[in-house]
C-alpha cells in the first residue's frame, strides 16, 4: 500500500468512525429531549409553593419524565400517588427534616458539571452553599432541623487510577460550622483508638443534633459508628452494617446489609438491627437494597428500587413481616415532614 | 555509543541527516507513534473522566472497593509489560505487532462498558483495558528509541510524551462536551471512545513502519531468560537501581495532590483542576527537557528532575502559608518532574540496552520503577497514618534526598556502560 492508498484508507476510516460516534451522541441527545416531554400513564405534575415545615407530606425528588423532572416536589402523605407539586428547586440528593432542606446538586457550568450542597430554608430558599468534591451519594438532616451531612464520592486523579473514596461532611446550621471530613475525628473500633489511612466515612443518620450513626470502612470491612459532633469521635456498635437509618423512636437501625452467597454485584438486603439487643432482622424485602432507606413512621421502611425512570420507592414493613409494595413510581430521596 | 547504535538502529528517514550545528528532524516513525498515543489518550482518558459519574448516577453504584483492586490491576498491568516487552524482542517487526495488540486490546474494551453493568463486571473491563496498555507500553517506546538516532533520543521521547499528554488533557474535554449535548450520554462518550481507540490502531497500523531489518542477534551462547541477561549489564543494573531507589521514594499522585489540597487549603472545587497544572507543565516542558536530556546528559537529567520533585516536597513541608502561587508552584515542579524522568528514563534506558532486547530492558526498568512506586504508595499511606502528612512528607523528602545522593554514584557515566553489546 502506497502513502495515498493509506491516506484514503484512514480518511474512509475517520468519516466512518466520526459518523458513529456522532449518530450514538445525536441519539443519545435525542433520548435526553424525550425525557423532557412528559409521557402518558405518568403521575400528573404541577408547577406550586413546596413548604418543608407543613405536617404530613411527602418531599422528594421527581423523576417522572417531563418539564419538571429532577425537581424537589410534595405530595399528601395519605395520597402518594397523587398530583405532585413541583418546587423549580433541582436536585440529584435531597432530605428534609425541622424546616430544613439539604439539597445535592449539579451545577452546568464551564466545561464540566460540578456540584455544591445548598442548605434551604422551609420555603426552600437558599441558606448557604457549599463545593462538593465529588459526585453526591447520601444527605441527611438530623431531626430538630440543625445539623445537615453529605456524602460524596471522591475519584482519584487519571495518573492515579480509579481508586474511589468517600468524602462525609457534617455542618451546623446555627453557627454554620463544617467539619470537611469525618475521617479526621478520632476513630474506635471496638473501643481501642484506631487509625488507618484507608478509612472511609459515609451514610450519616443522625439521632440529635450532636450524635449521629454512620459507616465506616476499613481493611475490607464495614462498621455501624455512633458519632458525637463534640467530642469529635467515632465508636464502632456493629460490623457489616452499611447506610443505617435510625428509626423516629432512636431504638432502631434500618440498613443494608452485605449476605453470603448473594451475588457480588447485587449483594445488600434490607436489615434491621435493634440498638439495645444488637439483634438484627431481615425484612420481607429480598431484593439487592442499594440505598439509605427512611422511616415513614415508626412501622415502615422506604426505599429505592431502580424502575423505567430511574428510581421507584417501595415500602416494607420494618418487622420483618408483610410484603414490599411499591409506594410511588418515579420517585427518589424522600423525606416525610412532621413525623413524630 | 554512537557507531554501535547507528549500525542496529537504522533512521527511518536516512536520506534526511542535517548538516551539523542544525537539528535533526523528528523521525516520521516517532511522530507516527506520538499520534497514536494522542488519539489513544484522548480515548483512555475519555472512560476515566467520567466512569466515577458513570458507576454513580448512571448505573446507581457505590463505586468503593475499586480502590482495593486498583493495586492488583497494576501488579498484573506491570507483570505483562515484561511479557510485552519480552514478545516484541523476537525479530520480525514484533514490536509493531505486540503494540497493535495491545492498542487492540484497549480499544475492544471501550464498547464493552456498553454491556458492563456491574462493579465486577465494570472492574474486569478495566482489568483487561489495563493489560492492553501494560503489553504496549514496552514495544511502542522500544519503537522509538529505534526509530531516531540516538543523538537525538530525548528530544524524540519528549515529542512523543509531549503528544500523548495532550491527548491525556483533550479527552475529559470531548467527553464533557459530549455529556453537555446529551444529558447521560454515557452509552454516546463510550461509543466514541470506542472509534477514537480504533482509529488510533488503524494509524498504528498504517503510518508506523514495521522495524524489518531485524538488529544483528548475538548468537545465544546461554539459553538465559532475557531479564537475566540484561541485568548482568552493569548499566541496566545501574539505571534499574538508580530507578527502583527513586521510585521508592517518589510518592504517587494522590497523595501529593491530596498534600497539596490540606497543606494550602485549595477549595474542594478546585481539587480535580490540580492535576491538569502537572500535566499541562508536563506538556510544555517534555520536548524542551528532552532535548536538553540529549546534550545535558540523560541520566543526569533523570536525576536532577528528581531534584523539581524534592523541591516540591519541601514546598509542602515547609510552614509557607497558603499562597495560590505557591500551589502553583508545587504544580510547575511536579510537570518538570515528569518531563525530566519519564521521557528520559527511557531514553536513558535504550543507551544501554542493545537493540536486540530493547523492549525487554525498557519493560525491565519501567516495571521496577512502577513497583518502587508502588511500595512507596503503601509505605507513605502507612506513616501518613502514623505520624500526619508533614511528617510522612518530610520523611519522603528526606527519603528522597538519599536516594538521589545514592542514585548520583549508580548513575554517573561510566566507560563500560557506553558501549553496549555488538562490540563484544
Amino acid at each position: 500500500m502506497n502513502r495515498t492508498h493509506r491516506l484514503l484508507v484512514l480518511l474512509a476510516a475517520v468519516l466512518l468512525l466520526t459518523g458513529l460516534a456522532v449518530g450514538a451522541t445525536l441519539h443519545a441527545a435525542d433520548r435526553a429531549a424525550e425525557k423532557d416531554r412528559a409521557q402518558a400513564g405518568g403521575p400528573p405534575v404541577r408547577s406550586g409553593k413546596v413548604s418543608l415545615d407543613a405536617p404530613g407530606l411527602a418531599v422528594f425528588r421527581n423523576m417522572a419524565w417531563g418539564p419538571h423532572r429532577d425537581e424537589i416536589a410534595s405530595v399528601p402523605g395519605g395520597d402518594l400517588t397523587g398530583p405532585r407539586r413541583a418546587s423549580g428547586v433541582h436536585c440529584l440528593r435531597f432530605h428534609t427534616a425541622g424546616g430544613t432542606g439539604i439539597c445535592l446538586q449539579a451545577v452546568h457550568s464551564g466545561i464540566r458539571d460540578s456540584y455544591r450542597a445548598v442548605v434551604l430554608d422551609a420555603r426552600l430558599r437558599e441558606l448557604r452553599r457549599y463545593d462538593l468534591a465529588g459526585v453526591p451519594s447520601r444527605a441527611r438532616v438530623s431531626p430538630d432541623g440543625h445539623t445537615v451531612a453529605w456524602t460524596v464520592f471522591v475519584s482519584g486523579d487519571s495518573y492515579a487510577g480509579t481508586a474511589f473514596s468517600t468524602r462525609t461532611s457534617v455542618l451546623d446550621t446555627r453557627t454554620w460550622t463544617l467539619d470537611r471530613n469525618l475521617e479526621t475525628y478520632r476513630m474506635f473500633l471496638d473501643d481501642r483508638p484506631y487509625r488507618a489511612a484507608d478509612l472511609n466515612v459515609w451514610g450519616v443518620t443522625f439521632a440529635d443534633d450532636t450524635r449521629f450513626y454512620a459507616t465506616v470502612a476499613t481493611a475490607g470491612k464495614t462498621y455501624l459508628v455512633r458519632g458525637d459532633r463534640r467530642e469529635r469521635t467515632l465508636r464502632t456498635l456493629h460490623a457489616n452494617v452499611e447506610c443505617p437509618s435510625l428509626s423516629p423512636d432512636g431504638t432502631r437501625i434500618a440498613y443494608k446489609k452485605r449476605v453470603e452467597g448473594a451475588s457480588s454485584d447485587a449483594p445488600w438486603r434490607l436489615y434491621v438491627l435493634d440498638l439495645r439487643t444488637l439483634r438484627e432482622s431481615a425484612t420481607a424485602e429480598r431484593r439487592n437494597i442499594d440505598d439509605q432507606a427512611v422511616w415513614r413512621d415508626g412501622h415502615t421502611l422506604v426505599y429505592s428500587l431502580p424502575g423505567d425512570y430511574g428510581s421507584d420507592l417501595w415500602t416494607v414493613p420494618a418487622d420483618g413481616s408483610g410484603s414490599p409494595r411499591q409506594a410511588m413510581a418515579a420517585a427518589l430521596a424522600p423525606a416525610f415532614t412532621g413525623r413524630s | 555509543m554512537y557507531l554501535a547504535d547507528s549500525r542496529t538502529a537504522p533512521d527511518a528517514a536516512p536520506g534526511r541527516h542535517t548538516a551539523p550545528g542544525r537539528r535533526a528532524a523528528v523521525p516520521g516513525a516517532v511522530l507516527a507513534l506520538g499520534t497514536v498515543s494522542l488519539i489513544t489518550d484522548v480515548s483512555s482518558e475519555m472512560v476515566t473522566a467520567v466512569l466515577p459519574l458513570y458507576l454513580v448516577t448512571g448505573l446507581g453504584l457505590s463505586p468503593l472497593g475499586f480502590g482495593l483492586l486498583d493495586g492488583v490491576y497494576n501488579g498484573v498491568s506491570a507483570l505483562v509489560r515484561l511479557v510485552g516487552g519480552r514478545l516484541s524482542d523476537r525479530g520480525g517487526g514484533r514490536h509493531k505487532t505486540v503494540a497493535a495488540v495491545g492498542y487492540g486490546l484497549s480499544a475492544a474494551c471501550k464498547p464493552l462498558l456498553l454491556v458492563a453493568h456491574s462493579v465486577p463486571l465494570v472492574g474486569a473491563v478495566l482489568a483487561a483495558d489495563r493489560t492492553g496498555k501494560g503489553l504496549r507500553t514496552a514495544p511502542r517506546d522500544a519503537m522509538i528509541s529505534l526509530a531516531c538516532g540516538p543523538a537525538g533520543r530525548g528530544r524524540a521521547f519528549g515529542v512523543h510524551r509531549a503528544m500523548d499528554t495532550a491527548g491525556a488533557l483533550l479527552g475529559p474535554l470531548l467527553a464533557f462536551a459530549i455529556l453537555r449535548a446529551a444529558a447521560d450520554g454515557y452509552d454516546a462518550v463510550f461509543v466514541a471512545s470506542g472509534c477514537i481507540a480504533a482509529l488510533g490502531v488503524l494509524v498504528l497500523l498504517l503510518f508506523v513502519p514495521r522495524q524489518q531489518s531485524a538488529p544483528p542477534r548475538p548468537p545465544r551462547v546461554h539459553t538465559r531468560t532475557p531479564v537475566r541477561e540484561l541485568l548482568r549489564r552493569p548499566g541496566v543494573r545501574r539505571l534499574t537501581g538508580g530507578a527502583v531507589l527513586l521510585g521508592l521514594t517518589t510518592v504517587s499522585d494522590s497523595f501529593l495532590y491530596l498534600t497539596l489540597q490540606r497543606r494550602l487549603e485549595i477549595s474542594e472545587s478546585w481539587f480535580p483542576l490540580l492535576p491538569l497544572g502537572t500535566a499541562a507543565t508536563f506538556l510544555l516542558l517534555a520536548v524542551p527537557l528532552g532535548a536538553v536530556a540529549d546534550r545535558f546528559g540523560r541520566r543526569r537529567l533523570f536525576l536532577c528532575g528528581h531534584l523539581a520533585l524534592l523541591g516540591a516536597y519541601g514546598l509542602l513541608a515547609a510552614p509557607l502559608g497558603s499562597s495560590p502561587a505557591l500551589a502553583c508552584l508545587v504544580l510547575v515542579l511536579h510537570g518538570t518532574f515528569y518531563a525530566a524522568t519519564d521521557g528520559v528514563l527511557a531514553a536513558a534506558t535504550a543507551d544501554s540496552v542493545p537493540a536486540h532486547v530493547r523492549g525487554s530492558g525498557l519493560a525491565v526498568v519501567q516495571t521496577g520503577q512502577a513497583a518502587a512506586r508502588f511500595v512507596c504508595s503503601i509505605g507513605f499511606g502507612a506513616a501518613w497514618t502514623a505520624w500526619g502528612d508533614r511528617t510522612a512528607l518530610g520523611a519522603a523528602a528526606a527519603g528522597l534526598f538519599v536516594s538521589a545522593a545514592v542514585s548520583a554514584l549508580l548513575l554517573r557515566p561510566s566507560p563500560t556502560d557506553a558501549t553496549p553489546e555488538p562490540a563484544r
